[in-house]
């Protein structure tokens, strides 16, 4: 664990000197803008842009029939000619000279629309005679996002049941909110290829994205990522069309074109965290034995999706919890609406399907007469026990460890106690609660976990790792340095970390699922490990003794147990260099086949599990309704911690994430439309929300991930929402709709008078 | 649209230029003097990503004309320290681990340096409502607080 170790990226970003996408600048660059259509549902009859190009300034406006290649990427629309689906849906683009006229010329395009009949909700998605919104579908389910899970027979075990519990919980539409607005610079190479500077989370999608626009092979578009502002998923379809739009503005006007999106357009075109509607009903022994358990999840999908199809497999696996339940029946499924779309957000459907289903423990607790804690423990998943699909848990199964800590260290039964007995007359409710969860490491059964990196040892002895992953601000360039000093046996003030660029490393996958250590540390350390090899070989024949007798530490290599027989790494990789050895080596992670049944949704889901358990200490204000956090426990299980600070930072982030979604965070609409698209309106938190906070960290063995590291991103959110909620209800406060806001409280107090 | 004189010291450095009148001050800043060290995040003065310091006070460098900053005095994160000679501020902020993405930074430190500058001994209440302008979407804040305690500390060390 290394704490005293900076980021590697610190100095720049302390001192102003990152650059961002919007940061750069080319000579004769030209602003792009796109015209949205702010519909929800329309074929379009017209597009007049003859006022428009005449503004002074205007270099180019182009619409979908003026596209060199397509008009859409996947299933999303870079521009649309005929049908617009929701808000966003882009109908023209202009390159202008400036801001201004760009501005204005977009105020001088006229579009006539005849309106179509929307469908903006998930209810009124599956109503029978539901307008269909995909042509060539026949009806508006997700293609290929319904997964599905059947462990024993539901039937016998409800029977077998002596309490059944049925309930639906909701969740909303959630803005990643990264700081930094999505931005593009587009410019040509000498061999007429095209130069992508963007912000972008998974380059080589953006990629993709720019050569479907522009009709190229991959091979003739080179994504340079800039530093990114955050993206928590959230850089992803939103990235791909601004960068395939400006590479057509690009192509079009033979200029570089840079375009950035304000935090309005961000908002209303980039992916949001999916609302779910979750149905579950629990069947269980008056022991609290839990015998079946049913769930019908449905996400919104909105109206364009590629990701419903496998986070939807995410939430089948996890949908039952951590637990150990003979008979279980689970589907998930996501519809088209006419609003924004769902797309990754950090914890891929988990912080929902966590939320209702922890909610539900604790709701079948009250129900049984058993304390939170008792129902859990009766039902926690243990090593050898078999997971609801089917997979025998070998390793360590730390579910109940974290959670037994993490109460320890809240004071849970003490204050728990002590809550219990306050007064109804007291102008404050306090309560505390608790959500445990696991997650599955890295991509398992969803895809492929493979990626590569390149490590190039330089004839002075500095070290470039490239990985074919990303650094988005999680700190993955400093985790893969402390990987590779480690390996090669020097200091990582050595290693210089590059971002990815298209052309420079192999295309190693998205850097998703909590994975950018678990699986993008792999080729790196077998990558560093050959050049060890190479420089032991070289340093054996000085050092007169066999490769195998040596080690690399502190920047020396060295006779094990004869430290004094010694080279410096420098002087050896000066020797290797001089005398023709390769000391630049590529990496590749293949991962083993792993076999899932769809039908039945069995399989080895995942390789490892991470365990976490959040511990919430809630106060609601019976005067204003407003509900604060006092304090906050989080503990993880996440195998080997590489660094401290950047740990901890995972999980502080993750907190505030969290306390947003349990109670402020939201997207609203106004007839499909959203009527909060910047931070005036759209609320998350600010250093003053945050509540006192405990972090700690269980390290366990055995685990499947580089250096023993398993995912922690996205296990730092994906309980604390639930957390809250439970903390809520114990306060009085059962809520089965996320965000709650103070308004709702607030009547529920007003309610009871 | 009418251009006027606009002078302004930045970093020790005067600007003299004749601008238009809707230009902002981040503009000014950012396209102007090539200092893209603040950052636009929303435009409407929520974000604090474009914090800069004007005449002694924090400031959204979004929300100010720049013609009425005329004859003022601006720091910018680029002057705050240079690489080899870090502020005790950023110095803080590196030890403790306090940035993530980055994006945010620039005006947080800007934040925390004229809160430091007015109040060198501020309590955590007093350094969460400093901040609380400025929105960090990746840290939680708690190593950002915990890096600006550790600053002040230090800067009274060196005065004492």
């Amino acid at each position: 664990m290394a704490d005293k170790i900076h980021r590697i990226d610190a100095v720049e970003k302390v001192t102003g000197q990152t650059k961002f996408a919007a940061d750069l600048h080319l000579p004769g660059q030209l602003t792009g803008r796109v015209l949205r259509c702010h519909q929800t549902h329309a074929r379009i009859r017209s597009i007049d842009t003859s006022k428009a190009c005449k503004v002074p300034g205007v270099v180019s406006i182009m619409l979908a029939g003026d596209l060199p290649a397509h008009t859409s990427w996947s299933t999303y629309p870079i521009l649309s000619g005929e049908h617009v689906r929701y808000q966003g849906d882009a109908v023209a683009l202009i390159a202008a000279e400036s801001e201004q006229a760009a501005e204005s010329a977009l105020a001088k395009i006229k579009v006539e629309y005849e309106q179509l009949p929307s469908v903006l909700s998930i209810e009124e998605a599956l109503q029978e005679n539901a307008p269909v919104l995909h042509e060539g579908r026949t009806d508006n389910r997700v293609a290929n996002s319904h997964w599905p899970v059947r462990q024993g027979n539901v039937a016998a075990g409800f029977a077998q049941s002596e309490v059944i519990l049925e309930r639906e919980y909701r969740t909303s539409h959630i803005e990643h909110a990264y700081i930094e607005p999505e931005a593009v610079l587009v410019t040509t190479d000498w061999d007429d290829s095209l130069i992508v500077f963007g912000s972008t989370q998974n380059p080589f999608n953006t990629r993709r994205a720019v050569a479907a626009a522009a009709g190229y092979p991959l091979s003739k578009v080179r994504v340079v990522q800039q530093a990114v502002g955050g993206s928590f998923g959230g850089k992803e379809e939103s990235m791909g069309l601004l960068a395939g739009r400006a590479a057509i503005l690009c192509l079009q006007t033979g200029r570089p074109v840079k375009m950035l999106y304000s935090r309005e357009e961000s908002i209303i075109e980039s992916s949001k965290r999916h609302p779910f509607r979750l149905r579950y009903k629990v069947g269980a022994k008056r022991d609290g034995r839990i015998m079946a358990l049913q769930a019908e999840l449905v996400d919104e999908g909105g109206a364009y999706n590629f990701q419903a199809q496998f986070m939807n497999w995410r939430a089948s696996v996890h949908a039952a919890g951590a637990y150990r339940i003979p008979n279980v029946k689970v589907d998930v499924y996501a519809v088209h609406t006419n609003r924004i779309f769902g797309g990754a957000m950090r914890g891929y459907s988990s912080p929902q399907i966590i939320f209702a289903q922890e909610s539900l423990m604790d709701e079948l607790a009250a129900e049984l007469g058993m304390e939170p804690l008792a129902l859990r423990q009766v039902n926690f998943l243990h090593e050898n026990d078999t997971t609801i699909t089917g997979q025998v848990l070998t390793a360590a199964v730390n579910a109940e460890k974290v959670t037994l800590r993490a109460l320890e260290l809240a004071d849970y039964v003490r204050k728990r106690a002590e809550y219990q007995e306050q007064s109804s007359e007291a102008s404050v409710e306090r309560g505390i609660g608790f959500a445990t969860s696991f997650r599955g490491c890295g991509l398992g059964a969803e895809a492929p976990d493979a990626t590569g990196a390149i490590v190039s040892v330089q004839s002075d002895g500095s070290i470039i790792v490239r990985s074919s992953l990303t650094d988005m601000g999680q700190g993955l360039q400093t985790a893969h340095a402390l990987l590779a000093a480690k390996e090669l046996g020097v200091s990582p003030e050595r290693i210089v970390c590059k971002s990815v660029d298209t052309t420079a490393v192999p295309e190693g996958g998205m850097t998703v699922a909590s994975r950018g250590t678990f699986a993008g540390g792999k080729p790196l350390i077998l990558a560093a490990g050959q050049i060890r090899e190479t420089l032991f070989r070289v340093a054996s024949r000085r050092l007169d003794c066999s490769p195998a007798e040596l080690a690399a530490e502190d920047d020396w290599i060295f006779v094990i147990g004869k430290p004094e027989r010694k080279l410096s790494f420098d002087e050896v990789v000066a020797t290797a260099f001089w005398s023709g050895y390769p000391l630049s080596a590529s990496g590749w992670f293949q991962p083993d086949p792993v076999e899932w049944d769809h039908a039945a949704g069995q399989g080895e889901a995942f390789p490892s599990y991470s365990y976490g358990c959040v511990v919430a200490d809630v106060e609601v204000n019976k005067i204003t309704g407003m509900a604060t956090v006092r304090n906050l426990v989080s503990v993880h299980d996440v195998g080997q911690v590489i660094h401290l600070g950047a740990a901890a930072g995972q999980v502080y982030g993750g907190i505030a994430m969290g306390m947003g979604m349990a109670l402020m965070e939201e997207v609203t609409f106004r007839q499909g439309l959203v009527s909060n698209p910047n931070f005036d309106k759209y609320l998350v938190p600010t250093a003053m929300d945050i509540p006192e906070v405990v972090c700690e960290f269980i390290e366990s063995k055995d685990n499947s991930g580089a250096a023993g590291a398993k995912s922690l991103g996205e296990a730092a959110l994906e309980a604390v929402a639930a957390a809250v909620a439970n903390a809520l209800a114990a306060a009085g406060f059962r809520s089965r709709v996320l965000p709650v806001l103070s308004e709702s409280l607030l009547r529920e107090v007003n309610g009871r008078r | 649209m009418a251009k006027k004189r606009l002078r302004l010291t930045v970093n020790g450095r005067l600007l003299d230029k004749e601008i238009e009148e809707s230009i902002r001050l981040l503009d000014v800043l950012r396209d102007e003097m090539l200092l893209t060290g603040s950052k636009e995040g929303c435009g409407i003065g929520e974000c604090g990503a474009c914090t800069v310091i004007l005449d002694g006070k924090a400031v959204n460098s979004c929300m100010v004309l720049a013609l009425s900053a005329d004859g003022g005095v601006v720091e910018t994160v680029e002057g705050l320290g240079r690489r080899d000679k870090l502020h005790p501020i950023q110095a803080a902020f590196l030890d403790n681990h306090a940035l993530q993405c980055g994006f945010c930074t620039p005006g947080m430190l800007m934040s925390a340096k004229a809160l430091l500058d007015e109040n060198p001994n501020p309590s955590e209440a007093e350094i969460k409502e400093a901040i609380s302008g400025n929105l960090c979407r990746c840290t939680g804040y708690v190593q950002i607080v915990d890096a600006i305690k550790d600053a002040a500390g230090r800067s009274r060390g060196q005065r004492g």
